[in-house]
């Protein structure tokens, strides 16, 4: 496939991982967060990690859209769903995210009319379909579907569709990365930089990683020749001693970021206070709703949503595994009580989570050391 | 809070992978206070109702083995069965329709199971209101189906459903087989060193699927690959003989959750090399854009077998020599560690396991 295979050859792949094993230290042992679940999702179907020497480690950040949405907020959307006439939309992977409650796939099973769409836009058709149903869209992501969504809220308002409602979980990336790096106990030395994000915020948002907290970050595509080159490009700052944000995906990503998408996402969104996040719990201006020009599209409002704040269990360490505190397994409930059939814990429930892949493919990672 | 740097006992990884491992190896269970859409998508909330619910329950030999079809003997004859339902929406699609699927689904079935397809029967459910037409047109899809692949129509059924109790029409249809006495297959045959073959490109009938429902607005050829595989399985049948260890047909959940199946029902390791396995372009692209693996997505006439080294050159030109087989390829190896899972070597060059499919991607195929 032209554009894409170019992006996945071997053989330069080849070159950039013998590099890399030139630019690392003896003696030193590298930890990289990929911030960004679609990484996350590449490293593994590329088994891009395999070709990494052992002292370079990734570290899966916080940028699972999916696995960053807090109990609470699933009860809330089980409340809403369940609601006489509503259908209820969301994502396909944000069905099986269990709730205090059980997740969406099973309150589907007991009767609610819960589908899964690709797009919002998809909603807001099922949504002048049935003019007699309620339909509320279930928004999840960060900046990278939040402009999808502002255009929709608009797309409805314009086309004066009122049976249509949206739920909003959008996120922003800014503030969990601080939550992160002010975290005294963090061990990592670089961040590969969300690149589907920075296409909307640019690179600017991330100069205070550099500038505060010291450590390089390089904003990088989702290819596997990306992502080695994003670490061997975080390994010649650290190498040279430099600490800056750089762009290795300049081929989509402008400095400045897409002016349009935020202008729509200002004029729909408006930060929340505080925000969930499950294994990371509260973080300030973290959390988008929409703006009070959009209330009345604001499915929080228009349905009573229990709004009970559900605590993560106790046991579950996933702020540690995320923080590159610890490794998946030496959590308590790791793989005893916390298993990807039925998970406790963010790290747990997608399979871009660190701790599911590690329940996956940890005998295999750890073969690969002996070898 | 853990200790930064105090490196916990070197056992106690070992120790947890330990039990992660006793826990895949157990038998699934099934829990779920409702039956849900993963249930019926063929990874593991099915695999937990199968094992956890149905085989205790019915405690019966032939059952154990879960194969496509279970074996019996009657008087000598040495006889194979299976059943199979069909619930694919919409109901035509490129390349064929419910009813070619009706006859294809069960008469694979007994085919990768070394069993000659001689007979079926075939139940209808019918919606209130379904056009005459449409029943007219699967009658006859099925009647060509059948005489396609040598197989007669001996008894049926027929129910009617009020409006919404069914979607237009559901089939099911059972088969009986003549066990071919060349090979032993078994979902336990597989060997360290057999060559895993594939019988063509994979994902396209699940991608003709997905691109029929028009929720994409992606315009592609892309025909769905329902077929008999009798052809097939008996080509495999006369060039390795007792060399050949088992064959799947790679439906619902594609390739990667046959392989996955066969992998801990034999208890051993497969090694797939995805650069060998063939994908129409067109099928690439749409995996590509929709961010699905087409290892994944269903087929509804490619098999997967497994050959020990001895025959798998004679086996792999013997499939090319089958009309349609052209892109057969050996796409992998059986080794004997780690048991129970399958690992690809990427085309990048990277080494990642394969794993079960957890959710369900896309309901009703089939």
């Amino acid at each position: 496939m032209r554009f894409v295979d170019e992006f996945r050859d071997a053989q330069l792949g080849q070159v950039l991982a013998t590099e890399i094993l030139g630019a690392v230290e003896a003696g030193r042992h590298y930890k990289v967060m990929e911030v960004c679940g679609g990484h996350t999702h590449s490293i593994y179907k590329y088994g891009v990690d395999d070709l990494l020497p052992a002292n370079v480690e990734l570290v899966h950040g916080p940028g699972c859209p999916v696995c960053v949405i807090p109990m609470g907020r699933v009860d809330d959307g089980i409340a809403i769903a369940e609601e006489p006439g509503v259908i209820f939309t969301c994502f396909g992977d944000m069905m099986r995210v269990p709730g205090s409650r059980g997740s969406l796939l099973e309150a589907k099973a007991r009767g609610a009319d819960i589908r899964m769409v690709y797009s919002p836009l998809d909603a807001l058709r099922i949504a002048k379909q049935n003019p007699e149903r309620e339909v509320v869209f279930f928004a999840i992501g960060f900046e990278t579907t939040a402009p999808s969504t502002a255009l929709t809220v608009k797309r409805a308002r314009a086309e004066g569709v009122r049976n249509f409602s949206c739920m909003c979980n959008h996120v922003t990336i800014v503030p969990p990365l601080r939550a992160l790096l002010d975290s005294p106990d963090l061990r990592l030395d670089g961040f590969i930089g969300p690149g589907h994000v920075s296409t909307v915020v640019g690179a600017r948002p991330f100069e205070f990683i550099p500038a505060d907290y010291g450590k390089p970050v390089v904003i990088a595509g989702f290819e596997p020749l990306d992502i080695l080159h994003a670490i061997r490009m975080i390994l010649a700052q650290l190498s040279d001693g430099r600490c800056e944000v750089e762009n290795q995906y300049k081929r989509v990503v402008p400095w400045e970021g897409n002016p349009r998408a935020l202008e729509a996402m200002a004029e729909v969104f408006e930060l929340r206070p505080h925000f969930e996040w499950r294994g990371l719990g509260f973080i300030s201006q973290s959390g988008l709703k929409l703006s009070d020009a959009y209330a009345e599209q604001d499915a929080e409002l228009r349905f009573s949503v229990p709004g009970v704040r559900v605590a993560d269990p106790k046991a579950c360490q996933c702020g540690e595994v995320l923080k590159g505190v610890i490794k998946p397994w030496e959590c308590k409930v790791f793989g005893t009580a916390c298993t990807p059939e039925r998970p406790i814990g963010t790290c747990m429930v997608s399979s871009e989570g660190a701790c599911a892949a590690y329940y996956n493919f940890g005998r295999f990672a750890r073969e690969k050391e002996v070898v | 809070m853990t200790a930064p740097n105090t490196a916990p006992p070197a056992g106690r990884e070992e120790k947890i992978l330990g039990i992660i491992e006793t826990a895949r190896g157990k038998r699934a269970k099934f829990r779920d206070e409702h039956v849900n859409m993963a249930h019926g998508a063929g990874g593991k909330a099915t695999q937990g109702m199968i094992e956890g619910l149905f085989v205790p329950a019915f405690a019966s030999p032939g059952l154990e083995q879960l194969g496509d079809a279970g074996a019996l003997s009657v008087d000598g004859a040495e006889l194979a069965m299976t059943t199979d339902s069909f619930v694919v929406k919409p109901i035509r699609f490129p390349g064929g329709s419910i009813g070619d699927l009706a006859v294809n689904g069960t008469v694979n079935d007994l085919a990768v199971s070394g069993a000659q397809p001689l007979a079926l029967s075939l139940s209808l459910i019918l919606e209130e209101g379904l056009p005459a037409d449409d029943l007219r047109r699967e009658v006859e899809a099925i009647a060509a189906a059948a005489r396609a692949a040598g197989v007669e129509i001996i008894t049926g059924d027929t129910k009617v459903v009020e409006r919404g109790h069914a979607d237009s029409m559901y089939i099911c249809t059972t088969g009986l087989g003549r066990r071919d006495p060349r090979a032993t297959l078994s979902p336990q045959g597989l060997r360290p060193g057999d060559r895993v073959l594939l019988s063509g490109s994979v994902g396209e009938h699940g991608t003709a699927i997905m691109l029929a429902r028009d929720e994409f607005e992606l315009d592609a050829e892309i025909e769905s690959d329902t077929r008999s595989l009798w052809p097939v399985a008996d080509a495999l049948l006369g060039a390795a003989g007792e060399w050949l260890h088992c064959m799947r047909d790679a439906t619902r959940g594609g390739v990667a959750s046959v392989l996955n199946e066969l992998a801990r029902a034999s208890g051993v390791a497969l090694l797939v090399r995805e650069a060998a396995v063939p994908v129409h372009p067109a099928v690439a692209g749409a995996s590509e854009i929709l961010g699905i693996d087409p290892m994944y997505v269903a087929n509804e006439g490619k098999l997967v077998a497994f050959v020990a080294p001895e025959r798998a050159d004679e086996a792999l030109a013997a499939l090319r020599a089958v009309p349609g087989c052209e892109d057969a390829a050996e796409i992998g190896e059986v080794r004997a560690d780690p048991p129970g899972m399958v690992l690809v070597e990427t085309s990048f060059g990277g080494k990642r396991v394969m794993d079960q499919l957890v959710g369900d991607p896309l309901p009703r195929i089939c």
